[in-house]
């Protein structure tokens, strides 16, 4: 495939270093080279997106037609309309797009940063903290208001605890993993044993917490997302390629002089982050941070800066997909933690048939 | 390949003065010895301590001079013997079955649970809680097995479609998938009934109480079958932990040895999880403490790994009964809280991911 060269500067030659397939943008000193491919995908997925968000608020108990539904968005419509879709339905829609974005790019992050293709932000404790905090604060009936913010110093403490365990002179992939396990088991112990040692009612809700819900979203809850999301994909986007280079091995990136000790904490800091504000909104959603990268790299390959926004609208997507489903297809309405490895798992064997799995 | 060599395996055959290596045998033989006379006072003191206070001679005669009239001599037997035998039996089941695990994907995240079997099992267990309403622990132990063994196979059957045959990375994704699908329906009919989430909740925490010892008879053929093949694989797991390559080169078959090793995880698990729930980490943890102390001979890691994962279990359940008198917190419950300092403490202490 021919270069094409998008570069501002007329006259400016493309680089003979340039790879086939991509494009490079050029101003002044700053330079982005871009797969094509990718962003095609990327593109294809995004207009997908958009238009399962918009579905996704026309169904419900009160059903309004699509055009009603984008009118409504953009502030357009009787009161009804306007009531329905922008203090209820696109709240949630949003909630799900921007944790199912958060999730996959942090299971990216983890499973780039620790190079093991079963692991996700539960490996540094994420879930299992958050669930142990949330499942002790609603067993013991304090405020619905705090809990996410209980849920989010669970996971964040846990975190922050399997860091420093991990550290000797360093973080070493292999005894994060291995800290990451114990610490996970211990506190998911701890959370069973307080699910056995109480009465049913109580112990019900904080088991259903557990499986992960976006029923109820608030524009508060997608303020906070944003939020987070806003920083940290940015700073997950501008770190890939220091993560690449990370992947050769500690030795070639100290070689190469990087940091990396310092490297790695900011990656870990940026995957939790974007872990952790998705439990405390949504409680532990499997599947997303496990699978998606995994199905973003079948059909794009490596992971790189445009591979990691492919694999957060991919992870937008398919939470908003699960969600749906989980809302209005199903003969009773579920949590959507509980239905995004039913959806996903169909295609991603797919995938898995059809591709030779490598990280 | 890259990805799951993660864990290096340092080289297990080392060029030795035979006089050394006699010696050294004999000092890993005498040690096993003494791990084995350490599991059966083990075994003695869980027939001794429980929520009931009784005197030793009381454990002793109701093993050797039965007497049906005392009390304190049926509680030995009816309710004590039997879970002590079981937690013994599930112990080396699981520490054999972990063992063989890690070394065949020399993956150290690896336990058998990745295969599909807890996730079967609960499957299993849950649909019948559900749509058969039964009640006790001993009634849904073929329901347990069946689901872990179906859900086993489906793993191994998609990981091995497609391009490539199976691959370590794809079984492991292949039953990542599965369980996350079977969890799905086992999730969907729990909050659907709290009498089954109720049930399931007790039964999930992993425990070896309150199963007549029947029940283990049904299963050992699996369990114990299971675990004493395995520990005869211990050649085959040497040359499997030097590498794809080499093992080929030294003309192992590695594909056949693979499938072969897991099969025999997978029902050893399976039996392990129908008597006794899901108890996680003593098939993760013993492995590790196992190769830490002896060093990476698996024809030595294995025998091992059986002696130490009885006695780990059967302590744990123990503790479990004299922590919380007159109460008592379940196995599973015990075992992680233990081991999972200790896994960070050997995680730490040197490269234990070999």
């Amino acid at each position: 495939m021919a270069t094409l060269d998008l570069s501002p500067i007329p006259g400016d030659q493309p680089a003979p270093h340039d790879k086939p397939g991509h494009v490079t943008l050029r101003t002044g000193p700053l330079a982005v080279r871009l797969n094509v491919r990718v962003l095609g995908i990327a593109l294809i997925v995004l207009l997908l997106t958009a238009m399962l968000a918009v579905f996704a608020m026309t169904r419900g108990s009160y059903s309004i037609p699509f055009m009603d539904v984008l009118r409504a968005v953009f502030g357009r419509g009787d009161d009804d309309q306007l009531f329905v879709v922008r203090t209820l339905r696109l709240p949630r829609v949003l909630c799900a797009m921007l944790i199912g974005g958060a999730l996959a790019v942090a299971g990216a992050v983890f499973q780039g940063l620790v190079r093991n293709p079963l692991v996700s932000p539960d490996i540094i404790g994420i879930d299992t903290g958050a669930s142990l905090v949330a499942v002790f604060w609603i067993v013991f009936g304090f405020s619905t208001a705090l809990l996410p913010l209980a849920a989010f110093i669970g996971a964040v403490a846990t975190a922050m605890a399997v860091y420093v365990l991990s550290w000797k002179g360093g973080i070493s992939p292999n005894r994060l993993i291995l800290v990451g396990i114990g610490a996970g088991a211990a506190l998911s112990a701890l959370t069973t044993l307080i699910t056995v040692r109480f009465p049913i009612e109580k112990v019900r809700p904080a088991m259903v917490w557990t499986m992960g819900s976006i029923y109820g979203s608030t524009w508060h809850d997608v303020r906070v997302l944003l939020g987070f999301v806003a920083v940290c994909l940015p700073l997950a986007i501008a770190l890939m390629w220091y993560l690449r280079a990370l992947q050769l091995g500690d030795d070639v990136a100290r070689g190469l002089g990087m940091p990396v000790e310092r490297l790695r904490l900011g990656l870990i800091v940026v995957g939790c982050a974007l872990a952790a504000v998705a439990v405390a909104v949504a409680g532990p959603i499997g599947f997303v941070a496990l699978m998606v990268p995994h199905m973003a790299r079948m059909l794009a390959g490596a992971l790189s800066a445009s591979v990691l926004v492919l694999t957060a609208l991919m992870g937008a997507f398919f939470l908003l997909a699960a969600d749906t489903i989980a809302q209005h297809f199903l003969p009773v309405s579920l949590p959507v933690g509980v239905v995004t490895a039913a959806v996903g798992a169909p295609y991603f064997l797919f995938l898995l048939y059809r591709s030779n799995v490598r990280m | 390949m890259a990805a799951i060599d993660s864990s290096p395996q340092s080289h297990p055959i080392v060029v030795n003065l035979p006089a050394r290596r006699r010696w050294r045998n004999s000092a890993r033989a005498l040690g096993l010895i003494a791990c084995i006379v350490a599991t059966a006072a083990i075994a003695l003191l869980s027939l001794r301590y429980g929520s009931l206070e009784l005197k030793t001679s009381d454990a002793w005669n109701a093993l050797f001079h039965y007497d049906k009239a005392s009390y304190e001599q049926t509680v030995v037997r009816s309710l004590r013997l039997p879970r002590t035998v079981i937690a013994l039996g599930v112990g080396c089941a699981l520490a054999v079955a972990g063992t063989i695990m890690q070394a065949v994907t020399r993956n150290p995240l690896a336990d058998p649970s990745i295969l599909g079997v807890s996730a079967g099992a609960s499957f299993g267990v849950v649909t019948s809680i559900f749509f058969l309403g039964l009640t006790a622990p001993y009634q849904f132990v073929w329901f347990a097995f069946g689901g872990a063994m179906v859900a086993s196979l489906l793993v191994f059957a998609i990981g091995s479609a497609g391009s490539g045959g199976a691959t370590p990375v794809k079984l492991a994704l292949a039953g990542v998938v599965i369980s996350s699908l079977l969890g799905a329906w086992t999730s969907a009919l729990l909050l659907l009934d709290q009498n089954t989430m109720d049930i399931v909740r007790f039964w999930s925490a992993g425990s070896v109480a309150g199963r007549p010892l029947t029940v283990f008879w049904w299963v050992s053929p699996f369990l114990l079958g299971g675990a004493g093949l395995g520990i005869f694989l211990g050649h085959q797991l040497n040359v499997m932990s030097m590498g794809e390559e080499t093992a080929r080169s030294l003309g192992m078959h590695t594909g056949r040895t693979r499938i072969i090793a897991s099969f025999l995880v997978v029902v050893i698990t399976g039996a392990a999880v129908a008597v006794a729930g899901p108890i996680g980490f003593v098939g993760l943890a013993v492995p590790h403490i196992v190769r830490s102390v002896i060093g990476p001979d698996y024809r030595w890691v294995l025998p091992y790994a059986l002696v130490v994962g009885a006695a780990f279990l059967t302590a744990s359940d123990i503790l479990g009964r004299v922590v919380a008198r007159p109460g008592e917190i379940q196995v599973g419950i015990v075992t992680a809280i233990l081991g999972a300092p200790f896994l960070i403490f050997l995680a730490r202490q040197r490269t234990v991911a070999s």
